[in-house]
């Protein structure tokens, strides 16, 4: 099969695994943006809304996402080790012309939010990094039910700042590799032309930039007292 | 002797068709049998391999450029003409025939340019067929425009580089065939000799250019299409590693050079600058469409910026002197007539050579966007050499040397009169007589190299036995052992002077003596100099380095020892030929500055044969005869 | 127009003898360069001096010197072919340069472009992709007549934009990642835009990127250095139609 093992083939399994990721990015703002409470009963409300879906629903999707990343990063991986050896030796006056910091630099982007990832799930998914904090132990009031504290939780986690640092960060790495992903995606497809590309280059950074805006809203408005539990 | 060129003989219409049936042919199954090598592999070269590989020959393919891609055809601008008439107006075969002999000024033969113009048109079917993205109009249609002076719109073309768009047709169809292992492919090889084994060319001797070694390669054929000569003046317009060795060298194994004092001076080019210029960059000829040639009238105004000069001291002296034609007349006459103003002492520029070539009145008339739209990446190229925008002053413009209609004697099968040795493209000497139109080299490589030769060398094949010689044979190893002790002797000099400075040096002197125009004692002049240049190259050349690497060095002097032996024969052709006629202009024959023919005394093929270092060649002498197009005065007044 | 002004530069060139040497920058002057010179021609002046010396001249690729041939193969600063817009090494001119600079030259680098012996890389990959499938199959002879298809003038003028790579391999150089994709998608984007390559379009495309990862390239990563590089501007869009192209061919 040409897709998994030619140039192009693995660099549009890139693309669109990446795209997947994008648009899981953006219903997972969605969501989040929640706990500013234009849900009736907030983040609470929606996290519940979410675990009460069916289990095979909720781990298929689940095993979808993670096969997804998988090949995202095995391919990053793969691609990136051979075009390591394709310019083996480097000239001695680095001179740039189109390639940016983002596009330069998505493997070590990539590789730092495959770390953050693996933090947030244990933060926010698993609950271990602050057991006392955890919203499945922490349940609270919500329509006459008692529903996990995700709120709580949340708000606990971002009052600090090192916490709040990291999510920031975190965002900022995000926006570097979606800043270059987005655009990238639609090239590889093969959906752009002379015309369209200089505008899909834009989109795409205004796409990562909203996305980094709407992420670190939550951490810094908590931080700064603003949003409360 | 007097030379046959066994042109098949009847009426002009069948005498192509005639010939293919008489032509004998070699079996489908044995054709795979015969070596065949292509030298060069430009668009006559390059669709000779291909074609030829196609039909089930074993062709081996050389060229001295790291891909076959690179050839020199590639920087042809203009176009390709073919008698299509597309255009309905009024173009036909023998239309496209008579323009030919007319502007070749009667010194090219009937038969051989009656094939080419009828072959044109398929060369056009076939480089679509390849893929050839020639201009087209809205509804899809085939564009065509009028070139070079002519009456009628024949030229195809693909923006401003038609002639790399078809050579990469001819290398499409190559790579196909290297692919499937009909044609091997030897890059970065420089043909060094021809091997005659009893009289009969059987293969060639190259040095690999990477390696230094000295490689044999047998053949049943060999077809030379190694290009052109005019970097015998140092400055051309033609890539730095033309050259004119592997036509010397087969010269120099007996094979006969025809008309080498026809070479084409191209008007526009953008004048030398300085004494390290290396080349010479050819605008097209398209801009005199549009543009005005004129200099000063006055010497006073030389120093002045142009536009400041009125237009009652301009001398526009294409207008002047040709009203009918204007700027638009042929190339040996607009140039000569450059030369002219400048000899006057009224050129512009750096050493006075140079006219300017204005566009002023053009953009007033039809804007400058449309300008733009027409010649935009000529000026481009105009602004990126000479930093001056020609939107707000006139280009300058001078002749260089762009074209060899001379080159080796070959009959109507385009073999040699060494049998097995072909010559294809610009390399032979046979369709454009004493001058080239415009558009029509990029006809005749593709013509002989997909038309012609692969059935005219059918008719060779058919009558010799496969593999006769292999590389075994003594001849090579001789052939080997001479060009080794050639190099070795450049090696072994180490004198003071680069081969570049005795490059310049005779280019200086050709340009000279027997460049746009010659005299007789212009001439003898380089006939007593050239031979003491030639000694003190032997004497005093400095090439540092080894054979057995990659020595570009050795290379160029092997080039310019070359060209110091064939610029004398061009100059004793250039004497003998007491007439003038195309880019052949010997000042003492000529009609208030026209060319004056002698059709009763030089109406003939001037061939010459090698006699040995240092001995006067011997002329033989191929009459021309007019049947179908009449004898008469070339006059564009 | 012309003054008499001459420069001095100092150039840091990559020297190597052939393949197998690890090869070093040396240090030359250029002297009396005007700002008329070529930059090939500013080397040959260098050259001169090194052969009356008894040195070696520096070895560099070049023949038709008008930008058309693409044999011209120098990086200067980093920048394949000295980073002026659509220009080669040998249409730069050194009006771009003032007296003083200092002027790094090396060859093209890229794992499959192996250096042969100083500035001179090899670069029979690219006649390689193109053996592939870089053409149609026709036969010499027996085609249809020109006018037989019609072919209106946006697609021939947007398959002519594809076809006029001169295949110098700066997109190669200039590819952080030494992949070819710029060459080979120009290629079968001018034939994929024509009918007459229509036919062989889903093999072409397969061949030609399987040919590309045999020779050593490297894989696209859309950095879209290639484009900057490329002295006749061909634009990244024909990288996107060869991506849409070998899309097509997966599912033909």
């Amino acid at each position: 099969m040409q897709l998994t093992s030619s140039s192009i083939g693995r660099k549009i399994l890139m693309a669109i695994t990446g795209q997947a990721m994008v648009l899981f990015v953006v219903v997972h703002l969605l969501g989040n943006s929640s706990i500013f409470g234009w849900l009736n009963g907030g983040i609470n409300a929606y996290a519940e809304h979410l675990h009460s879906l069916p289990l095979p629903i909720i781990i298929g999707v689940r095993l979808i996402l993670l096969a997804i990343v998988c090949v995202h990063i095995w391919f990053g991986i793969q691609l990136t080790i051979e075009n390591r050896g394709g310019r083996p030796q480097q000239y001695a006056v680095k001179s740039t012309q189109k390639a940016t910091f983002a596009s330069e630099n998505m493997i070590w982007t990539g590789s730092l939010l495959a770390i953050f990832i693996v933090y947030h799930l244990l933060q926010f998914t698993f609950q271990v990094i602050n057991p006392e904090t955890a919203a499945l132990k922490n349940l609270v009031p919500l329509h006459s039910e008692m529903v996990p504290n995700v709120q709580g939780m949340v708000v606990a986690a971002f009052k600090n700042f090192f916490v709040s640092f990291i999510y920031v960060g975190a965002m900022v790495t995000l926006f570097l590799h979606l800043s270059h992903g987005i655009q990238s995606f639609f090239q590889t497809m093969g959906w752009s032309n002379d015309k369209s590309q200089p505008l899909i280059i834009r989109l795409g950074t205004l796409v990562a930039l909203g996305l980094f805006l709407g992420y670190v809203t939550i951490p810094l408005t908590i931080f700064a007292g603003i949003l409360k539990g | 002797m007097i030379l046959d060129g066994k042109c098949p003989t009847g009426p002009i219409e069948q005498t192509w068709d005639k010939h293919r049936f008489d032509l004998k042919l070699v079996n489908p199954a044995n054709k795979r049998k015969y070596n065949v090598i292509v030298v060069g592999t430009g668009l006559a070269g390059g669709a000779a391999a291909a074609s030829l590989g196609e039909l089930g020959y074993n062709v081996q393919a050389f060229c001295y450029q790291d891909s076959p891609r690179r050839a020199h055809s590639i920087a042809a601008q203009g176009g390709i003409n073919a008698a299509k008439n597309y255009p309905n107006d009024g173009d036909s075969i023998y239309r496209l025939f008579y323009d030919t002999i007319k502007g070749g000024d009667f010194r090219a033969r009937e038969a051989d340019v009656w094939r080419l113009a009828q072959v044109s048109n398929n060369i056009i079917d076939q480089c679509v067929a390849q893929g050839v993205p020639f201009a087209r109009d809205y509804a899809g249609y085939l564009d065509n425009r009028s070139f070079g002076g002519a009456q009628v719109s024949r030229t195809f073309f693909a923006r401003g580089q038609t002639g790399q768009q078809l050579l990469l047709g001819a290398y499409s169809a190559l790579s196909r065939q290297i692919k499937l292992g009909t044609v091997k492919m030897y890059d970065r090889r420089e043909m060094l000799d021809l091997v005659v084994v009893d009289g009969v060319a059987r293969g060639i001797t190259v040095r690999n250019l990477i390696t230094g070694e000295m490689e044999s390669y047998a053949a049943d054929a060999v077809c030379l299409a190694t290009g052109g000569y005019v970097n015998v003046f140092y400055l051309s317009t033609n890539a730095m590693g033309c050259s004119v060795t592997a036509n010397w060298k087969a010269h120099k194994k007996g094979a006969f050079f025809a008309n080498p004092c026809y070479t084409q001076i191209h008007p526009t080019c953008i004048p030398q600058a300085g004494d390290y210029q290396s080349k010479l960059t050819l605008m097209s000829e398209s801009l005199r469409n549009d543009g005005r040639c004129w200099v000063p009238k006055n010497k006073a105004d030389l120093n002045k910026h142009p536009n400041e000069i009125p237009e009652e001291d301009r001398d526009y002296y294409l207008e002047r002197k040709y009203p009918s034609f204007g700027n638009l007349a042929p190339r040996d006459i607009a140039s000569r007539a450059a030369k002219e103003q400048c000899d006057d002492g009224r050129g512009v520029g750096p050493g006075g050579r140079g006219v300017y070539l204005d566009f002023s009145s053009a953009i007033k008339r039809v804007g400058a966007d449309t300008i733009k739209e027409r010649y935009g990446n000529l000026f481009e190229m105009y602004e990126k050499i000479t930093d001056e925008d020609a939107y707000k002053r006139p280009m300058r413009m001078y002749p260089a040397p762009h074209y060899s209609m001379g080159g080796l004697w070959v009959d109507y099968n385009l073999m040699s009169n060494i049998p097995g040795l072909f010559v294809l493209g610009e390399a032979n000497f046979s369709v454009h007589g004493a001058n080239r139109l415009g558009a029509s080299a990029l006809m005749q490589g593709l013509a002989d190299g997909y038309f012609v030769i692969p059935y005219t060398i059918g008719g060779y094949l058919a009558t010799v036995k496969p593999g006769q010689v292999k590389t075994d044979h003594a001849e090579f190893k001789k052939s080997t052992e001479d060009v080794k002790a050639e190099q070795n002797k450049y090696l072994s000099i180490n004198g003071k002077k680069t081969v570049f400075e005795f490059m310049r040096e005779l280019g200086g002197l050709m340009w000279e003596n027997c460049g746009m125009a010659r005299t007789k004692e212009s001439l003898e002049l380089n006939l007593k100099k050239i031979p003491e240049l030639r000694e003190e190259f032997w004497k005093n050349v400095k090439v540092t380095g080894s054979g057995s690497e990659l020595n570009q060095q050795l290379e160029n002097a092997g080039r310019t020892a070359d060209f110091l032996e064939f610029s004398e024969l061009m100059c004793r052709d250039a004497l003998h030929r007491n007439e003038s006629c195309g880019g052949h202009f010997r000042s003492e024959y000529q009609d208030e500055g026209e060319a004056q023919r002698d059709d009763v005394n030089f109406c003939y093929v001037g061939a010459w044969e090698y006699k040995g270092d240092n001995k006067t060649p011997e002329l033989h002498k191929e009459p021309l005869k007019f049947d179908n197009v009449h004898l008469a005065v070339r006059s564009y007044k | 127009m012309s003054d008499h002004k001459t420069m001095t530069l100092t150039l840091i060139v990559w020297r190597q003898k052939n393949a197998n040497d690890p090869g070093k920058f040396e240090t030359y002057t250029a002297k009396n360069i005007t700002e008329h010179h070529s930059f090939l021609e500013m080397l040959d002046c260098v050259n001169e001096d090194l052969i009356h010396a008894g040195k070696d001249p520096i070895v560099f690729d070049h023949d038709c010197r008008e930008g058309i041939c693409g044999m011209c193969s120098q990086v200067i600063n980093g920048a394949p072919h000295g980073g002026q817009e659509r220009t080669t090494v040998c249409q730069l001119h050194m009006r771009k340069f003032k007296d003083g600079d200092t002027i790094y030259i090396e060859p093209w680098r890229a794992r499959a472009f192996p250096i042969v012996c100083d500035l001179i890389v090899d670069r029979s990959a690219l006649d390689k992709i193109i053996q592939a499938g870089g053409y149609t199959s026709c036969h010499t002879g027996g085609v249809a007549d020109g006018n037989a298809i019609l072919i209106p003038k946006t697609v021939a003028d947007e398959s002519m934009d594809a076809a006029e790579c001169i295949g110098c391999g700066a997109c190669v150089a200039g590819c952080p990642n030494g992949a070819a994709m710029l060459f080979t998608g120009a290629k079968v984007s001018q034939l994929a835009l024509l009918p007459q390559g229509k036919g062989e379009a889903v093999s072409r495309v397969k061949n030609m990127t399987e040919a590309m990862t045999a020779c050593g390239f490297g894989n696209c990563t859309n950095h879209y250095e290639c484009m900057a590089a490329c002295p006749k501007g061909i634009n990244v869009k024909f990288i996107a139609r060869m991506n849409r192209e070998f899309l097509k061919a997966q599912f033909a």
